[in-house]
């Protein structure tokens, strides 16, 4: 156990952890904002962004992950696409995630009963105080639970960056494994570095729903 | 539009159109249209410029040896897959039990095994076996990586599918002096089967997935036997990588829709008749 203490252990240790937190962080961002637009598409009157949606997700969701980040870091370069690793590993996690983002917060969306936008209307209320007022704000909260695993998956499956060239926790095992550590010392620093990501995570989540509860 | 004779399209978002409505959603779908064939074309061109579509970089298909090559990958891919869900569903069924179990040990032991395993990432289990047991057998390293992520997360699954059957159900057959087993097997456990079972199967899909991990530990599976050919420049047009990619895509995109196609064929019939308050219920 005491290996990560010696030499210079630690630093790479560290900066695995932190580019763990980097590619999860950056790939969130991309998934949450291209999954809130896919999800407006598939809910959207507009039947030709309703089917490249529904295409989209279909296509991302039903791809091995691993697939995706071979298919980013070997087809593009050809392409003529010259990125880092680290964008590379973001597209492919981002583009990835975005798909159940979409499914979660579209599936949120259904869950919100016909009635409350038809009292909102009836009201008078335009498109936009609909959505802002009734819809979005009873979506949240039945989205919080789905996202939240969402997410709390997220930085599990950034461990394939690792396999990609990006240098992060995985790399870093792999690294000491080569120094010739013992493989259940790296296996318990590693594990306790993803709890401690996975307990971050699950902790804000259910920060935002108790914020968010509300007696019904 | 009247409460009791809804569009079979309601939507909770908009109003049903009306003539105004009607011509500007065709307008934003015609400008879509638009955008979504010119981003197609784009792709299309940009592949076709770089020559990814030349017949000499597809040649490689064309040899007895790869297609071989490729559907023993596709063959080792289903093995792996075969027995993960095999061992997973065991697996997942047996921590289940240890989770509702009465003594607080086992209880204890389980729920912690449980959740050390589903915080796991795959990956990084898969290799640290591959490193510490199965240097020799990269399919029993992605084999029981797959079991233990994956039957932890069945645990979860069939778990709350018992916690979620009407507790009415337990209590009278409890009340028939059943005993707890009993109770468990013959009450509980095939009311949860039927209505997590899209669920169960929908992990499944993910196990699937996920063997595709076996090629960072040179598992033959299909992915690896795909960059295998894509890195052996066989004549001067490059590295085929973009022609795998399109060859060994959709083959997982099957896979993936068959089983998903079977989950859903499941859950309508759990829907039809008798069956109905069960799956409701979760």
């Amino acid at each position: 156990m005491g290996f990560l203490f010696e030499d210079d252990n630690f630093a790479l240790f560290r900066d695995g952890f932190l580019q763990t937190i980097e590619v999860s962080a950056l790939s969130a961002l991309l998934a949450l904002l291209l999954g809130t637009l896919l999800a407006a598409f598939r809910v959207s009157p507009v039947p030709v962004l309703r089917a490249f949606g529904t295409g989209w997700v279909t296509l991302f969701r039903n791809t091995p992950l691993t697939l995706l980040f071979f298919a980013v870091t070997f087809g593009l370069p050809p392409l003529g696409v010259h990125f880092s690793h680290l964008v590379f590993a973001v597209l492919a996690l981002g583009g990835y995630t975005a798909s159940f983002v979409c499914e979660v917060i579209r599936s949120g969306i259904n869950t919100v009963p016909l009635g409350q936008a038809e009292a909102a209307r009836s009201l008078g209320m335009t498109f936009g105080q609909t959505l802002t007022m009734v819809v979005l704000p009873q979506a949240a909260r039945t989205v919080l639970a789905p996202m939240s695993s969402v997410f709390i998956a997220l930085p599990r499956n950034s461990a394939i960056a690792g396999a990609f060239s990006v240098g992060e926790l995985y790399s870093a095992q792999q690294t000491f494994s080569e120094r010739g550590y013992s493989i259940f010392a790296i296996f318990f620093w590693v594990a306790c570095a993803y709890l401690l990501i996975s307990a971050t995570v699950a902790t804000f989540f259910r920060f935002l729903e108790s914020r968010l509860a509300v007696a019904r | 539009m009247s409460l009791f004779n809804r569009p079979a399209t309601a939507s909770v978002l908009y109003d049903t159109p009306g003539p105004k409505a009607r011509a500007r959603y065709r307008l934003f779908g015609v400008l879509s249209l638009i955008g979504v064939a010119g981003l197609l074309g784009y792709v299309f061109t940009a592949l076709a410029d770089n020559g990814q579509f030349d017949a000499d970089l597809w040649d490689a298909f064309q040899y007895n040896t790869v297609q071989q090559r490729i559907v023993d990958g596709l063959l080792a891919t289903l093995e792996a897959f075969g027995l993960a869900a095999l061992f997973s569903l065991t697996l997942g069924a047996l921590l289940a039990a240890g989770q509702l179990s009465d003594h607080k040990p086992v209880r204890w032991a389980c729920t912690a095994f449980t959740q050390f395993f589903r915080a796991m990432p795959l990956l990084i289990l898969i290799v640290g076996l591959y490193y510490a047991f199965f240097a020799q057998q990269p399919m029993w390293a992605l084999v029981l990586g797959l079991t233990l992520y994956n039957g932890a997360v069945q645990a979860e699954i069939i778990r709350s599918g018992v916690n979620a059957v009407p507790r009415g159900q337990g209590e009278a057959a409890y009340g028939l002096g059943m005993r707890k087993t009993q109770v468990m097997m013959s009450i509980l456990v095939p009311q949860a089967v039927r209505s997590m079972l899209p669920t169960m199967i929908g992990q499944l899909v993910v196990t699937l997935k996920d063997t595709s991990l076996g090629f960072v530990i040179t598992y033959h599976e299909l992915l690896f036997v795909g960059k295998a050919i894509a890195s052996q420049p066989i004549n001067a047009a490059g590295f085929p990588y973009i022609p795998v990619v399109l060859v060994i895509g959709p083959l997982y995109i099957a896979m993936c829709l068959l089983l998903t196609a079977l989950a859903r064929w499941i859950e309508a019939r759990g829907r039809r008749g008798a069956n109905r308050r069960t799956s409701a219920a979760a």
